[in-house]
């Protein structure tokens, strides 16, 4: 699109923007502005005094052992969601490559519980997880097994989370990596076939490194959730047990809207946004060196 | 495209339709299963004691009000912010038009906990956050403008061809004009796609909702069912605590996968054709 072609029309052209610019400011730029602002000082609710305390948050943040717990918390759940999601992800993506009948309803299906809300997801997953009276549990004893503490041992409830988290965000990645096997040349594929290659030859040698790209944008993603989590560990364990389940985002509502220590949650904030930006960074720089 | 054995492919699929649709089934099976027997898989009768308990001891009607107008005002502002904004990115020149593309992205990647402690004491002083209708304005400003629904738009306008708009520039025609007669009939898709991602945020957002609304009458649906379920009303419908919860999480679920499914083709395509991020 040259600029030239319609200049005469382009007067008044930036009053187009104006009504999210003004949304931009007020509700992005201003409130970020007031984050960092808040971050550098002791601002509490109940005290007019909130005074200057420049790196100190971040200091005691970096010393505070339940923040720290909530980092190590959010690598475990990692260590459970990224390969689960990538293997199960890839898995039903590759079947579903194909027109077959059915295609349309298995699509359908995996997507339900991405658009459904986390709340539902949460509830009836701790239901169904429920040490006592779960059904899994249920099925597991019916099989002649002890039932598990999903949700109330320290060393299970993480891992739980993070497998409910995949379940619930599966469809997304399914659509994604359905878009990077499109981009594979099927004649890549044929010249395999015709080398006699068999289907799992194949699936290791040309759809997975074609699956690149969007492996790299999954994990990105998935990462991203994962410094993000809240409403499943609120609703589903309460953070325990003894603070298993405790995620940066837990913490930061904990001491914003429970302690009111509002320049202590401001800098959890700033240190949970530099990490999703850093996974950003990183991923765009593993992309372009595939690529170039 | 990898050709592997039908066999492989439908135990795959099957095997994972059964993980995605079997919790569904349950929720929807112990919301209508009588006290004694929840969480058995088949019900020996049915019973709808905990819908009748919900509508009749809970502020639920209330919440789904809420959840619809905090819904559509967010879907109606970010239709037309949106629009105008992607029509302005796509097809019009002004100086910072790149600088305005870099920051829609740059809003992306910001996670919105870090803006939630500075908007929550926004609204508070503006004295948005307290019961009555002052709520919706706390609920939906500061999530009224969804970038990826800018980007969607922005995408379908530069698809459009120059021919068009230079056959109407011709013709005299202003810039607004043009976007209503011309661009807007020919994108409805996008309005689809942005309609869908959109709805999905606001209905089913529990963070902001629960620190700005504390008052039960006037929270959306998803913060009430999500306190329903956090143990609030441990004693809810006669001690069958699973099937109201599970009756309330199946209307809170219930609109957004009609919704899904109805348009899926289009979400499907908008996913895999763009990489748009949801």
């Amino acid at each position: 699109m040259g600029g030239k072609r319609h200049k005469p029309h382009n007067r008044g052209s930036w009053l187009y923007t104006l009504p999210y610019a003004i949304f931009f400011l007020t509700f992005v730029a201003y409130p970020l502005g007031f984050a960092i602002y808040m971050s550098l000082h002791e601002w509490g609710l109940i005290s007019a005094e909130r005074p200057w305390v420049g790196p100190g948050n971040f200091l005691t943040l970096f010393r505070d052992p339940l923040f720290l717990t909530s980092l190590a918390n959010t690598l475990l759940y990692l260590a459970v969601n990224l390969p689960l999601t990538l293997v199960c992800g890839i898995a039903l993506a590759v079947a579903l490559n194909a027109s077959f009948p059915g295609r349309a309803f298995f699509r359908t299906v995996y997507f339900l519980p991405y658009v459904t809300s986390t709340v539902v997801v949460a509830l009836l997953w701790k239901w169904m997880l429920s040490t006592d009276d779960g059904i899994l549990n249920g099925f597991l004893r019916t099989l002649g097994f002890d039932g598990l503490p999903w949700l109330t041992s320290t060393w299970l409830a993480m891992p739980s989370i993070a497998v409910v988290v995949a379940w619930k965000s599966l469809g997304f990645y399914v659509l994604l990596f359905l878009g990077g096997l499109q981009t594979i040349p099927r004649s890549l594929e044929e010249a395999a076939v015709t080398d006699g290659a068999t289907w799992w030859q194949r699936f290791l040698h040309v759809t997975l490194p074609g699956l690149r790209p969007a492996i790299a944008l999954v994990i990105a993603l998935s990462t991203i959730t994962g410094f993000q989590v809240f409403a499943e560990p609120y609703l589903m364990t309460g953070g325990g047990p003894l603070n298993s389940t405790m995620t940066p985002v837990l913490y930061l509502y904990q001491k914003g809207f429970q302690s009111l220590d509002f320049g202590y949650a401001a800098a959890i904030g700033i240190v949970v946004a530099l990490v999703v930006v850093a996974v950003v960074l990183l991923q765009r720089r593993f992309l372009e060196e595939r690529t170039t | 495209m990898t050709r592997i054995p039908r066999i492989v492919r439908y135990t795959i699929l099957t095997l994972g339709g059964l993980i995605f649709l079997f919790p569904f089934y349950f929720m929807i099976i112990t919301s209508v299963s009588p006290p004694g027997s929840t969480g058995s898989l088949v019900p020996p009768s049915l019973d709808f004691s905990t819908w009748t308990f919900i509508f009749a001891e809970l502020p639920i009607s209330w919440n789904l009000l809420n959840s619809v107008v905090y819904t559509l005002g967010v879907v109606a502002i970010t239709l037309a912010i949106g629009s105008i904004t992607g029509y302005a990115l796509a097809r019009l020149s002004f100086r910072g038009r790149d600088t305005l593309f870099a920051v829609i992205l740059f809003t992306l990647a910001l996670p919105f906990q870090l803006l939630m402690v500075p908007l929550f004491i926004m609204v508070s002083d503006w004295g948005w956050a307290r019961p009555g209708p002052e709520t919706y304005l706390a609920l939906i400003f500061p999530m009224a403008v969804n970038a990826t629904a800018i980007i969607i738009f922005r995408q379908f306008f530069r698809g459009l061809p120059q021919e068009l708009f230079d056959a109407a520039y011709l013709d005299g025609a202003g810039n607004l004009r043009i976007l209503w007669k011309i661009a807007i009939p020919l994108t409805r898709p996008a309005f689809l796609i942005a309609t869908l991602i959109t709805f999905i945020g606001p209905w089913n957002d529990f963070l902001w909702g629960l620190l700005v609304v504390r008052d039960t009458y006037w929270q959306p649906l998803s913060v009430a069912v999500g306190i329903l379920g956090s143990g609030a009303h441990a004693t809810a419908g006669g001690g069958n605590y699973w099937g109201t919860v599970t009756a309330a999480s199946t209307l809170l679920a219930v609109p957004v996968i009609v919704l899904f499914v109805a348009f899926q083709r289009y979400f499907v395509r908008g996913v895999i054709e763009d990489g748009i991020k949801g």
